[in-house]
């Protein structure tokens, strides 16, 4: 393949104070047109990951190592006005929560203006483009959403109008952040259906971020499985979902209940809780959970070694089982 | 301040209107505003300067509705001066402390840091004194011009502004729609202006009612004491103070201005009330 449109090299975030490591040695590449999942539980870094990207992680959490390549240009070099044009406009983000993150006092159409706007010159064009933003996500009766506030629509009608807000300048990479944690169900089909569409239509690279395996396993091309702060594993989604080969990933596979399972057997877990990444030290953050563990495990940090088709960061990978 | 049509939700004017206080409020402020516009367009039955050496302390009558005074001055025509120039004086008072108030205390509130500490300090500094003593001090060292009496009442209520701005912006600086906005690179000026000022303007114009009825007792108050207007003008407090010795046997002297305060005061608090009520969600459900 080409070169990448965001390559993300031995990237290292922590807080500033009292520097405690969140991030360590994270590297992985999203091609043109190529969906990313990155899972992981509360806290392995995912969502610090996707903020890094963007230029916005919060106050006293800064990047303390590594590179950020966007398109070529090195994201943690430009000037935050140059970070602020390209958020939005080239890499754009579904946030998680629809029903907070639109301004409750502003129209909708206004706040799609906005977007357009914040980067460009708005011209007499720019009242089409919002209703066709609008239409193309599958919101009926465009022109009294318009003229609507955020209070009169549902989740899911919000989170689609999130959606147009993050594509209606094309970006080329859009950041979704489990954009439907906080939907039903059967919503949540719809909106996973509608981003996927987008992307295709568009060819757009995408990252999803999300806790959930089974939410990502047809979205996305590649996955990375994060913990305490390191991708532990990474590669196709076939490879991943038939041949784990790092134990946390293989607990979370195991993890996941099945509709085949009809011996109503109960759900497997990993013992243990998620290790502090600031805590883990010279060893295998994993370790104190895994099966496998063995001296070295606790001794020595694991390198991610393998190709994009498969990666994984282990001493004793889990053999294929066939 | 005034994104109110674009800011809210549809039918603001329709929630004031189911508050009583809200309405009583909005006629007595009306009533007010009109009899200051008769005085500012010169709509008066005499002129309010205008010395009558026959009708000195006359009470109530058809020719001098509210009597007059010891110089057998007109008393409504010099209420109703009064009240103009008490008005003006707060009402210029209270736009340059909420502008310049709710300019920093949004500022404060968003950028943080250095900033915030150094403009809550301020304001906390001027918190330290008494409202009337620290005007009472500004205005004696400026002037007596309104002027000089708008800008020493201004000093003294722009930490109250600077507070009730701050603290919601802090609050919705932290939402998910402003994290949103920079997340979809909005400008920090667009975001403060557009997406932050609109979700703070409740408590600011509650705020801006009540100010303006503690501005006119201010501005009554120092020219109770002498500072601020100067006789012959008249002023509602200028004249209360005058009044004083008058009025054991010339009561109207005294109770005319002292009602209008009253009614001006009362007016606005209500209106704050009313406004206060129509923005209130949980009332509004209700």
């Amino acid at each position: 393949m080409s070169t990448p449109l965001l390559s993300v090299e031995n990237l290292a975030i922590s807080t500033i104070q009292d520097p405690r490591v969140l991030i360590n040695d994270v590297t992985f590449e999203i091609y043109e047109g190529e969906a990313v999942g990155v899972v992981g539980e509360s806290g392995s870094g995912k969502t610090l990951t996707a903020l890094s990207v963007l230029g916005l992680l919060p106050r006293g959490v800064g990047v303390t190592q590594g590179s950020i390549k966007y398109n070529g240009i090195d994201l943690n070099a430009i000037s935050s006005e140059e970070m602020r044009k390209i958020r939005g406009s080239e890499i754009s983000m579904v946030y998680q929560d629809p029903m907070t993150a639109l301004n409750p006092v502003m129209k909708l159409g206004k706040q799609l203006r906005e977007v357009i706007e914040s980067h460009e010159k708005a011209d007499s064009s720019t009242d089409q483009r919002v209703r066709d933003a609008l239409l193309e996500v599958g919101i009926p009766d465009v022109a009294r959403a318009m003229e609507s506030y955020p209070h009169e629509f549902s989740g899911g009608m919000r989170q689609r109008v999130m959606i147009a807000m993050a594509l209606i300048l094309s970006p080329k990479l859009l950041i979704a952040d489990e954009p439907t944690t906080a939907l039903d169900v059967t919503i949540q089909q719809q909106i996973l259906a509608l981003v996927s569409e987008e992307r295709h239509k568009r060819n757009m690279s995408m990252l999803w971020i999300t806790h959930d395996l089974g939410v990502v396993a047809n979205l996305v091309d590649r996955l990375i499985v994060m913990y305490a702060g390191r991708i532990v594993e990474s590669g196709t989604v076939k490879e991943i979902f038939t041949n784990p080969q790092h134990p946390y990933t293989y607990g979370l596979l195991s993890s996941l209940p099945t509709t085949a399972d009809k011996d109503r057997k109960r759900l497997t877990s990993i013992a243990g809780v998620p290790q502090k990444p600031w805590l883990v030290g010279q060893s295998c953050a994993f370790a104190p959970r895994c099966f496998k563990a063995a001296p070295e495990c606790s001794s020595t940090i694991p390198q991610l070694v393998g190709t994009l088709e498969k990666s994984v960061s282990c001493f004793h990978p889990i053999e294929a089982n066939i | 301040m005034m994104s109110r049509k674009e800011g809210g939700t549809k039918g603001g004017v329709h929630y004031y209107l189911q508050s009583t206080s809200g309405i009583i409020g909005a006629i007595l402020v009306l009533i007010m505003v009109i009899g200051a516009l008769c005085s500012a367009f010169g709509w008066l039955p005499h002129d309010p300067l205008n010395q009558n050496v026959d009708d000195i302390l006359k009470g109530p009558s058809g020719k001098y509705w509210f009597g007059t005074d010891q110089f057998g001055r007109d008393i409504f025509s010099r209420t109703l001066d009064g009240l103009r120039r008490s008005l003006t004086v707060s009402i210029v008072a209270v736009s340059i402390a909420a502008s310049i108030g709710v300019t920093f205390g949004i500022l404060g509130g968003y950028l943080g840091k250095w900033f915030d500490m150094l403009v809550t300090r301020l304001s906390d500094v001027i918190f330290a004194f008494p409202a009337i003593l620290l005007a009472l001090a500004i205005v004696s060292s400026l002037g007596n011009s309104w002027i000089d009496t708008a800008f020493s009442i201004a000093i003294v209520y722009t930490p109250i502004f600077i507070r009730v701005a701050r603290g919601p912006v802090l609050a919705v600086k932290e939402m998910d729609y402003v994290k949103v906005s920079r997340i979809l690179g909005y400008s920090s000026p667009r975001i403060l202006l557009k997406h932050v000022l609109p979700n703070v303007t409740a408590p600011i114009v509650v705020q801006t009612a009540l100010s303006l009825s503690w501005a006119i007792l201010t501005e009554s108050g120092l020219s109770f004491l002498g500072l601020g207007t100067q006789p012959p003008d008249a002023s509602l407090g200028l004249m209360v103070s005058d009044a004083q010795s008058l009025a054991a046997f010339a009561w109207w002297t005294l109770v005319f201005p002292s009602l209008f305060i009253t009614i001006v005061v009362v007016g606005l608090n209500l209106v704050g009330d009313g406004l206060r009520d129509a923005w209130d969600p949980a009332r509004r459900s209700s």
